[in-house]
């Protein structure tokens, strides 16, 4: 039917290549001006030390919630997951031998915590796709009993004890650069090039935007859904361990408070909240900005807490910048219009 | 009676499900089914109910809020920083100032949401962070046990002594609750604002066409959640006679969990007071009977999470079947 | 009720005239210098194709628009240089939009009466009389539903009859109908049609405003005809035929040439034999042969998209068989098909079509991305070449290949989806009503297309229930009603009135 908006078609911004960076950078030269004008002790190798420890459990587990967010929908259930896949990991160091455990062990471990992470994904995926429920509903209740089962096997307590030779995963280094970091930047380009050039992630674009119209043009949507949250289990599953190397324990909770700085971090990173659209490069981009944030404004001897509040400001400033832009951009098209 | 079955299926399977539970509770363990536990019950379950029927508007009117629980936070600790300042005060004086701070919070949400075209989950994630993070700078953490009197005083409206000695009381946090579901129900079953929320998450585009105001709708919607989410904060101190600046980080997603429970919709248009209350009443009971059944206090959770998991399946899977045999090939969301 | 008097003469004022509506928006002009009229009681058809300026009319009538300067508005002895929507409810102007505005959560009563609760200031809702006022409404329309059932648990023709109760509380004088028979089978169009008769019998004029009128031509008494935004002229109903709609709708005479020819010799791609789906089809049996394009038409709800997406694999029939080739298939999904070299045209390019906020290349190779891969990864040089010989080769008219397919006009967009079946090498190809929301001029264009693909030897299913589509670009013409194959033409020995007459009749 005839309406106005007819005659304006809807455009989407730009999908060149840098569009949906240009958010994020902009922000990491604002972080980085800023702050190396606040403070000399910025630009110092300690900054970047800090973040590049700091930045890959919140990156892994970001990886974790984009691909669901991708698809338009969430997984609440990755801070657990991983928590689950770090108990495995110590239940399995525990069982041969606690802190004389050997390397087998580890790796028996490192095994059955993927699968176990692999395995939440997968119920959620499962029933998500056949079941048409919310996914939001779906992860939480899995959040919830995944919190239920690491609360009653470790008694709410931390499990310590393990084998020295697991330190270097979270605090190594090889060339001078974090193992963890290693860790992340490998799975960050592996997610790269899965949504960039493979099948599974050209369906996931597609079923973000329009899921009965992929089915139509013969995508099996039920099989990319539940392939969607198992990968995003699995990811959790490496956050998990790569979590349990840095603290050299394992609690039920551990960084629990990064479940919706996750979703921060996807949206800050030029992801659309609806699905669809979103990269991962700008999305690790945005993740850095968060980490620098926190370091800058602990170096300014504010606490963790007010980085948080910051990196909410930052995410409502990027939004309104965005409905900004797009006002500006509609003006345009009239004026070029007329 | 039939009619009502017909149109509240959620609510009377939750019903039915409740009282199998009682059932089976009161035979298995003789504390459970004592004026007692039940009074406790209630005492405890009133900040949750008083927090998911605010909710509950939000969801109705399409919207979702991760704020609330932190905002309680807030509204919480600055009526305690207010009534010091004023001089102690009373309830009438905290109701104002903790609903005013409550509304206050609801009604930025609406207005980021609103103004610049935000989705809310986007919007109260992010507010979610500010709130929390400027609360816990501001305060570093440290929480107030200093409160006044009538604050942290208990006050019960019936008491009873039972046969082994025992008091079962019900205490104020429970007629606060009782209000609050009352004041909700009103809104939303018999105002016309309450029916026009029901039809704006329904269907925005249709509400619009009869001329309903969006920037009303979620200003209302929002703000009731803070007004609840306030009062809600204010009852939550006098219970724990304290105020912890984290006290209820992460009870959003719990409340959250039982208003869908109770049959809510994300996406709006749907849910009920009475479903509502069931949802938070159900989780509360397992959590109870768990505990005297000996199950280990970590044990619940885990149950809880998995009967929502099951009843999320199984009332989507019925749902979607109907979807595939009747409108199959028609535009899906 | 004031003016609900049965059997009450039509007045020879009219009751609704609008002169010289122009209206624009941004530069373009949606309407030009358009006169229109209703006479009390009349049951009139406002026809247009899409983009004609219907819709714009009706809003203009109802005060959504402001038409441009000069424009009259009478209605109902008052005259206004423009309408508001309040002034427009209070005159007793109503709308029954094409998605119907409903709201599927809340119940029938509210519904219907649900006028009762729009209003700024806040007011305690009467339960008891929104159900009175609904109960009131459904019996003066002889129909009685469960009126605190949620709409949602009701067909859509259920739910139409709920739109139509809610334009008659309060004064209705004057009803539009918005694509009202889009979405009703043929039993459901007639139990409309009774309605609109007794409306009309009460002295309430309706206006049916669509593009497909066949169902509703009978019971009209006359005809307004829109095109580009102009007024064609104003007919009467029992003078027209739908062929003649078509062509003052299109601006085109459909003199030309039947493109149908024999293909008795060539293999059988496809062949179906007693196919049924209880309820949707029954017992169809077809052939397809290579070469050939195979016409369906038949009205709403005769189950011809759902033998298509049987076809396609997306359901599965019941009983009989499909043979592919000669040989029998049993598909358990569309992957299936696909595989097998069956494509399927979507009949609802908006949301099952295209995937319009994504890319014209994404759409493009959708269906066919096995074959830019190399090494198991998308290869973006295959992928750019892939879509370029296909733009070429079906002539779309696109900007950049990364655009969104959303930026393309309707014709342009259905030449990418054919695009997109075209990739996968199909070896049977069913296009389900393909010139929907396509401009007029546009649709040649993509029936050319077709005549090309067939000359090359692919089967095509045509379905349509536009008949001029089907009669001049088919070889076969089936004939299809509630769920049977009723008849079989061959445009080469009937006329076209004479294949409306079978369909119509």
């Amino acid at each position: 039917m005839t309406s106005p908006f007819m005659v304006l078609p809807l455009k989407r911004p730009p999908q060149g290549l840098s569009a949906d960076l240009a958010g994020p950078l902009a922000a990491f030269v604002m972080v980085m001006l800023v702050f190396s004008l606040a403070t000399p002790r910025f630009l110092s190798s300690a900054t970047f030390g800090s973040v590049a420890f700091q930045l890959p459990e919140l990156g892994l587990l970001t990886l974790a919630m984009l691909l669901p967010i991708l698809t338009g929908g969430l997984n609440l259930a990755i801070t657990f997951t991983a928590n689950i896949a770090g108990l495995t990991v110590a239940w399995v160091l525990h069982q041969n031998g606690g802190v004389n455990a050997g390397p087998e062990a580890f790796a028996l471990g490192v095994v059955l915590a993927l699968a176990a992470g692999a395995a939440s994904g997968l119920v959620m995926g499962l029933v998500i796709a056949f079941s048409r429920a919310h996914p939001i509903l779906v992860s939480l209740a899995m959040m919830i009993f995944l919190r239920g089962l690491g609360e009653f096997l470790t008694r709410g307590g931390d499990i310590s004890g393990f084998p020295a030779f697991i330190r270097p995963l979270g605090h190594g280094m090889v060339l001078g650069v974090p193992v963890p970091l290693i860790v992340f930047l490998a799975c960050a380009g592996l997610w790269h090039l899965m949504l960039s050039r493979t099948r599974l992630g050209f369906n996931i674009y597609m079923i973000g935007s329009n899921s009965a119209a992929a089915r139509y043009s013969g995508v099996d949507t039920r099989k990319v859904i539940v392939l969607v949250y198992t990968l995003s289990g699995l990811m959790c599953a490496i956050a998990g361990i790569i979590m349990m190397a840095r603290f050299n324990s394992v609690r039920v909770g551990h960084g629990e408070a990064y479940l919706l700085i996750t979703v921060l971090a996807c949206f800050l990173g030029g992801v659309d909240p609806f699905g669809g659209f979103g990269r991962a490069v700008p999305v690790v981009v945005a993740l850095v900005v968060l980490q620098l944030l926190s370091s800058g404004l602990n170096l300014l001897g504010a606490s963790q807490h007010l980085a948080t509040a910051v990196w909410g400001m930052l995410l409502v400033a990027v939004m309104v910048l965005r409905w900004l832009a797009g006002q500006v951009a509609a003006a345009l098209e009239r004026r070029r219009r007329r | 009676m039939l009619r009502r079955l017909q149109t509240q299926t959620t609510e009377m399977v939750l019903l039915a499900v409740i009282v199998a539970i009682c059932l089976v509770l009161s035979l298995a363990s003789d504390r459970f089914f004592t004026l007692v536990n039940l009074f406790d019950l209630a005492n405890a379950s009133a900040v949750n109910i008083i927090f998911a029927v605010g909710l509950l508007v939000v969801l109705i009117a399409g919207g979702i809020d991760i704020s609330f629980a932190v905002a309680a936070s807030v509204a919480q600790y600055l009526t305690a920083l207010a009534l010091a300042r004023i001089g102690g005060g009373g309830w009438v004086s905290g109701l104002i100032i903790a609903g005013s701070i409550g509304i206050l919070l609801g009604a930025f949400n609406a207005f980021l949401i609103h103004r610049f075209r935000i989705i809310s989950i986007v919007v109260t994630i992010a507010t979610f962070n500010i709130y929390f993070g400027l609360l816990m700078f501001f305060t570093r953490g440290v929480s107030i046990y200093d409160l006044p009197d009538w604050w942290t005083g208990k006050i019960i409206l019936f008491e009873r002594q039972m046969a082994d000695g025992s008091w079962a009381e019900l205490r104020l946090p429970v007629l606060v609750m009782a209000l609050c579901v009352f004041a909700t129900w009103a809104l939303i079953r018999h105002t016309t604002t309450g029916r026009q929320l029901y039809a704006f998450g329904d269907n925005p585009e249709g509400a619009r066409r009869f001329g309903i105001s969006v920037a009303a709708m979620q200003f209302i919607a929002f703000g009731w959640l803070g007004l609840m989410a306030g009062i809600g904060g204010l009852v939550q101190a006098h219970y724990a006679q304290e105020v912890v600046p984290n006290a209820l980080y992460g009870r959003e997603l719990d409340v959250l969990a039982a208003v869908v429970l109770g049959g809510a919709r994300l996406g709006g248009g749907r849910g009920s007071v009475l479903g509502c209350v069931l949802g938070v009443l159900l989780v509360a009971i397992v959590q109870n009977g768990l505990n005297l059944l000996g199950a280990s206090p970590y044990a619940f959770r885990m149950i809880i999470g998995v009967i929502i998991l099951v009843a999320i399946t199984l009332s989507n899977a019925q749902i979607g079947k109907l979807f595939a045999t009747r409108s199959e090939g028609r535009a899906a969301p | 009720m004031a003016t609900a008097q049965p059997g009450a003469a039509p007045a020879p004022r009219p009751l609704l005239s609008l002169s010289d509506v122009s209206v624009t928006f941004g530069g373009v002009k949606a309407l030009k210098g358009v006169s229109f009229e209703v006479m009390p009681g009349e049951v009139h058809c406002l026809a247009g194709e899409n983009g004609s300026g219907k819709s714009t009319l009706i809003k203009v009538i109802t005060g959504v628009y402001r038409p441009d300067g000069e424009a009259r508005i009478s209605f109902d002895g008052e005259v206004y240089d423009h309408m508001t929507p309040v002034a427009a409810q209070a005159a007793g102007i109503r709308v029954i939009w094409q998605d119907l505005a409903l709201f599927p959560e809340m119940s029938v009563a509210e519904n219907i009466a649900f006028q009762e609760v729009v209003g700024g200031r806040p007011r305690r809702v009467d339960h008891g009389a929104m159900r009175e006022t609904a109960r009131k409404v459904l019996a003066r329309l002889g129909t009685s539903l469960d009126l605190d059932l949620p709409l949602r648990d009701y067909s859509i023709a259920r739910r139409q009859i709920v739109a139509i109760a809610r334009a008659l509380v309060g004064e209705a004088k004057i009803i539009f109908m918005d694509e009202p028979t889009a979405s009703l089978t043929q039993a459901e169009t007639n139990h409309l049609l009774d309605i609109v008769r007794t409306l009309s019998r009460e002295g309430i004029a309706v206006v049916f405003v669509s593009h497909r009128l066949a169902e509703v031509i009978e019971i009209s008494d006359r005809m307004t005809v829109l095109r580009d935004g102009r007024l064609v002229g104003v007919y009467p109903a029992k003078e027209m035929t739908p062929s003649r709609i078509t062509e003052l709708m299109t601006g085109r005479t459909f003199d030309a040439n039947v493109r149908a020819r024999s293909h008795g010799a060539a293999p059988a791609v496809l062949a179906v034999e007693g196919l049924t789906r209880p309820g949707e089809f029954e017992d169809v049996s077809l052939v397809v042969r290579r070469g050939e394009t195979l016409g369906i038409t038949g009205l709403l709800g005769a189950g011809r998209t759902e033998l298509a997406l049987t076809l396609f694999g997306m359901r599965r029939p019941h009983a009989g068989t499909i043979r592919l080739d000669g040989k029998p298939v049993r598909f358990r999904s569309n992957r299936d098909a696909i595989r097998a070299g069956i494509a399927y045209l979507s009949e609802d390019r908006l949301s099952l079509g295209l995937i319009q906020p994504q890319s014209i290349a994404d759409n493009l190779v959708i269906a066919s991305l096995g074959k830019v891969m190399t090494g198991g990864l998308i290869s973006r040089r295959r992928k750019e070449g892939l879509v370029a010989r296909w733009v070429g080769e079906l002539g779309i008219k696109i900007g950049r290949q990364e655009d969104a397919v959303s930026t393309l006009s309707g014709g342009n967009q259905q030449r990418v989806a054919i695009a997109k079946w075209l990739a996968t090498d199909p070896r049977l190809l069913i296009l389900d009503a393909p010139t929907v929301g396509v401009d007029v001029g546009a649709r040649a264009g993509i029936f050319d297309i077709v005549a090309r693909l067939a000359a090359e030897g692919l089967a095509i299913i045509l379905i349509s229930d536009e008949l001029p589509e089907v009669y001049y670009n088919a070889d076969r013409v089936l004939h299809m009603a509630r769920g049977r194959i009723v008849g079989e033409y061959d445009p080469r020995s009937v006329t076209l009135p004479e294949l409306e007459a079978a369909v119509y009749a």
